[in-house]
């Protein structure tokens, strides 16, 4: 009995670590393989510690138009996401919190995080900020409906309305079919990582549909909404962002992990998806240009659509 | 059953005593309203807790029986768990009205009196309406509900706009009215007397029973504002007061609902055909009821498109019930009930808390155009407080009560896809999350554009916080949404009592849904939202004073902010072949271009698209009669004579 109670614990604990210390590692990452693919050394890989650590010293400006909820944004999102983060399973190791239905509190968490960035944006009275928030409701009101079919596609397949079991349990993965790793993996899980890949690229305002680095206000979506914060407010804007790749992430990863027979050999592995998740996104952002705004919505239309295509696939 | 009664009494004669003081009448129409308002809702929580009964109406817990009534009827009102369950939002949204009456409506140009009057006759006609166990005492109180609101929304008579929005109101009303009538008729016929009770099995599938669906669809249809029969409703709860539009909205539009409560409660063996019809118009209801509202800047006007949304959602979860009872699944019945139960008590409170905050509004600036508005946060900060509960709310974001109600439906639907291969409800998924996202885009648009920045117009430079009596009824919506959004444990046994009336063997909530953990998770969302705004809090030295940084261009202009309209841009525009907005633009001619405006606006697709244009030709048909029309005696003499002479040759031949 002790034994079980022990390694919860365990588990408990290092989910907690796991979510409070390792996100800002994944922007570090993404940045250091957008840079050797560019031929440059690039920042090092702990940057964005650095960044927290130097912006939470500093004095933080306010523009007297703002008022409480400018501050609501940046606490919101990170309290909304911790939150979200404590039903999301890493790995096969189970999640702290899991019962029936919290897929769907898990999406409006995040949409909380949403709403409260976007009132925050508006509260400067900015038009550049204003521009951000209207494209940022306008795109995830198309995201939204591909997770959701990602998300009905996977009750359809595990019969359970629990992150979890959906995502870890879904059967559809080659191991978990005995076809063994030679197998491909099956119609339904490729359609919806395909689907998701577009959810993730799209939340997380990543090259092709928003461009954290660019330079120019009137082509940003997520960074023109948080100009005008600073200091601690602002350490609070890139923690919730890079909050946000891990625990999004993990719902990418989780679908193809294998199950392992030792807790440490399941967090090492999912470590280890998380480092190729953010691979493969400094790849793509290396690779690929971003789309013109009137392109985004074709392109997260094609998200809806997979993930829209793997729940009929399930059906048959 | 004695306390409500009384309650009924005290809201029925609450504007008596103000239409004879001189002072102090709203004091007085507020204090009996809230005397009711804890009689009813005493009576309502005494037959919710009571001792389990079988539940159906019928065999209510207290009934009034006046036996010796020519209308040999053993019962006329009843107060059973329904009836229960929706009074207590009628109750609680007029005392809180009232109160906010007492200052929000003081000009003595806007007949002060006369509204207490007939807000009180509205709040009884509510109250009566939800217990009628009789077909006549239905209708009555259906008609009193109706024309008491008719008065309430003509309260500005002198303006045009006014006066349209309440005679369309009241032909639409009297419209459903007649359907109704006609269904309950219908009703008689088949049951041999006027008593509303359980039909018998298989009325439903007889066509008898088809007509009598599609009736109810209809008549109660045209009061709840689904969406083709919605036209009164953005007219009429944009142009009354604020309070009887929160009145209205809260629970005057839910009697509609209530009527196909009734319906689904008395039929054992709904065809399956009646469900999906209602999930359909659900549906429907809910996309195009905020698509629409995402093209309006008229804060009340796109508060009204949200009720329509709203009833869309309550509908989703009522067919999502119905479906689970035709085929017997009592998991997915009682989810979908919950769902759509819980959440028209849930929009009672969050909607009529959005409209007392608009009224706010309107009472400091003096318009209901969002583009005038802006930064009134700063001048209002508790009205701004009370417009954002209530816009988290109704988005159904956590953890607030708006989530809790979706959830259940979520649940239901989710639960219904495992039992079928047929993947109807999917459809219910996904309408449900294009609804929340929109909802989303919609309410940052309506607080960022009231509340935010700064201020567009000299009217919202000057605005000012309301008095303490309008901000303490919203104080106490707002308070009951986040209570039952983070404690939805309480309601369970309540909602549970109410959806046990609604069909057989339907499992209690708590064993469907973990409601606890919501709870704990609200919890811990507050607390570590508090120690990160502590950690903000204990920087040193933030400057202030600044202005908002526009990369480079120097001080931001309140003109160039983005406005509603910009701000809803691109998800209009996006379907422009469902809303087809209209746009005014002057051409820029020259190279010295004079000033020039842009207007765009979003009609509404049946009143201003279909019925507006439709009447006008009808109207210009019919003046084809004017043919015949001469004025003159001696040819209305010879029609006279021509009629006769044809009714005679008809006769003998």
């Amino acid at each position: 009995m002790s034994q079980p109670l022990l390694s919860t614990a365990l588990n408990l604990l290092l989910h907690a670590l796991a979510v409070l210390l390792l996100p800002p590692l994944i922007p570090g990452l993404i940045a250091k393989v957008k840079a050797r693919m560019a031929g440059r050394t690039g920042p090092p890989v702990l940057q964005l510690y650095y960044d927290l650590a130097k912006l939470s010293r500093k004095e933080a400006v306010f523009s007297r138009t703002t008022t409480w909820i400018f501050l609501a944004g940046p606490v919101g999102t990170v309290a909304a996401v911790l939150v979200a983060s404590l039903m999301v399973p890493f790995g096969h190791t189970p999640a702290p919190i899991s019962f029936e239905g919290d897929v769907i509190l898990f999406a409006y968490l995040l949409g909380l995080a949403r709403f409260l960035t976007v009132l925050s944006a508006l509260d400067t009275g900015s038009a550049f900020e204003g521009m951000g928030a209207a494209r940022e409701v306008t795109f995830s009101a198309l995201a939204e409906p591909a997770l959701f079919f990602g998300f009905a596609a996977l009750a359809k397949a595990t019969g359970s309305l629990s992150l979890a079991p959906m995502l870890v349990g879904h059967g559809l993965t080659p191991q978990a079919q005995g076809m063994g790793t030679a197998a491909h993996l099956s119609g339904p899980l490729i359609l919806i990582l395909a689907g998701w890949s577009i959810v993730y690229l799209a939340e997380n305002a990543r090259i092709p549909v928003d461009d954290p680095n660019t330079h120019l206000e009137l082509t940003m979506i997520h960074e023109v909404m948080v100009l005008d914060h600073s200091g601690r407010p602002f350490a609070l804007v890139l923690y919730g962002a890079s909050l946000k790749l891990v625990v999004l992430g993990a719902l990418l990863v989780d679908l193809l992990l294998p199950r392992l027979a030792h807790g440490w050999m399941n967090w090492l592995m999912f470590l280890a998806g998380l480092g190729g998740l953010a691979l493969a996104v400094g790849l793509v952002e290396s690779m690929t240009a971003r789309f013109r705004m009137t392109k985004v919505p074709q392109f997260l239309l094609a998200g809806v659509l997979a993930s829209a295509f793997a729940f009929l696939l399930l059906l048959v | 059953m004695s306390l409500y009664l009384a309650a009924i009494l005290l809201a029925a004669l609450s504007g008596v005593p103000g239409l004879f003081l001189k002072r102090r009448g709203g004091e007085v129409a507020a204090g009996a309203l809230t005397a009711a308002a804890l009689l009813g809702i005493g009576a309502a929580l005494r037959v919710l807790l009571g001792a389990a009964a079988s539940g159906f109406p019928g065999t209510s817990v207290a009934t009034l029986s006046l036996p010796s009534l020519p209308l040999g009827s053993p019962g006329l009102l009843g107060l059973d768990p329904i009836a229960a369950w929706f009074l207590i939002p009628v109750l609680l949204l007029s005392a809180c009205g009232a109160w906010y009456g007492t200052r929000y409506w003081e000009d003595p140009h806007g007949h002060p009196g006369r509204v207490r009057f007939v807000f009180g006759l509205l709040v009884a006609c509510l109250a009566l309406l939800v217990s009628a166990a009789h077909a006549w005492v239905f209708l009555m109180a259906w008609e009193g509900m109706a024309v008491a609101a008719f008065f309430l929304v003509i309260t500005e008579d002198r303006l045009l706009e006014t006066r349209r929005a309440a005679w369309i109101y009241l032909v639409s009303t009297h419209s459903g009215t007649l359907i109704l009538l006609g269904a309950f008729a219908l009703l008689a016929g088949a049951m041999g007397h006027w008593n509303l009770g359980p039909l018998p099995r298989g009325f439903a599938a007889s066509p008898a029973g088809t007509t009598v669906f599609l009736l109810f669809l209809l008549g109660f249809g045209f009061k709840a504002g689904a969406m083709p029969l919605h036209i009164w409703l953005p007219l009429a709860h944009a142009a009354a007061p604020s309070h009887v539009s929160s009145l209205m909205s809260g629970v005057l539009i839910k009697m509609g609902i209530l009527g196909l409560v009734r319906l689904v409660a008395w039929v054992p063996d709904p065809p399956l055909w009646w469900g999906v019809t209602l999930l359909v118009l659900g549906a429907l209801s809910g996309i195009l009821g905020v698509a629409f509202a995402l093209g309006q800047h008229d804060l009340k006007r796109l508060l009204a498109y949200h009720s329509i949304e709203n009833i869309g959602i309550i509908l989703l979860g009522l067919g999502l019930g119905l479906v689970g009872k035709s085929t017997g699944h009592p998991v997915v019945a009682a989810l979908g009930f919950a769902g759509a139960l819980l959440h028209v008590l849930n929009h009672g409170l969050f909607k009529g808390l959005l409209f007392l905050a608009a009224g706010s509004v309107v009472h400091a600036t003096g318009t209901r155009n969002l583009e005038q508005m802006g930064g009134l946060g700063k001048a209002m900060p508790w009205t701004s407080a009370a417009f954002l509960t209530g816009s988290w709310a109704i988005c159904g974001l956590p953890p607030l009560n708006g989530f809790v109600s979706e959830w259940f439906i979520y649940l239901g639907a989710f639960r219904a896809m495992a039992l079928s291969r047929w993947p109807w409800s999917v459809g219910v998924l996904a309408s449900l999350a294009l609804i929340g996202a929109l909802a989303l885009a919609c309410f940052a648009k309506a607080h960022g554009a009231a509340f935010l920045g700064t201020a567009r117009s000299e009217a919202a430079q000057r605005a000012h916080e309301s008095p303490r009596a309008m901000l303490l009824p919203m104080g106490v919506l707002a308070a009951t949404c986040v209570f039952i959004g983070v404690f939805p444990v309480a309601m369970a046994p309540l909602l549970d009592r109410v959806v046990a009336g609604l069909g057989e063997g339907m499992p209690p909530l708590a064993a469907m849904a973990k409601l606890p953990i919501l709870t704990g998770l609200a919890l811990a969302l507050l607390a570590l939202a508090l120690a990160l705004g502590r950690w903000l809090k204990g920087q040193q030295g933030a400057a202030a004073n600044l202005p908002t940084w526009d990369c480079g261009y120097g001080e931001t202009a309140p003109r160039a902010q983005y406005t509603a309209s910009s701000l809803a841009d691109s998800l209009v525009t996006g379907a422009r072949f469902v809303l087809l907005p209209v746009t005014h633009r002057a051409r820029v001619r020259g190279l010295f271009p004079k000033g020039t405006r842009f207007e765009s606006h979003v009609p509404d697709p049946v009143l201003d698209r279909a019925l507006d244009p439709a009447f006008r030709l009808g109207a210009k048909g019919l003046a084809l009669l004017h043919l015949f029309q001469t004025g003159q005696m001696a040819s209305y003499l010879l029609y006279v004579l021509l009629t006769l002479l044809f009714l005679l040759i008809w006769m003998v031949v």
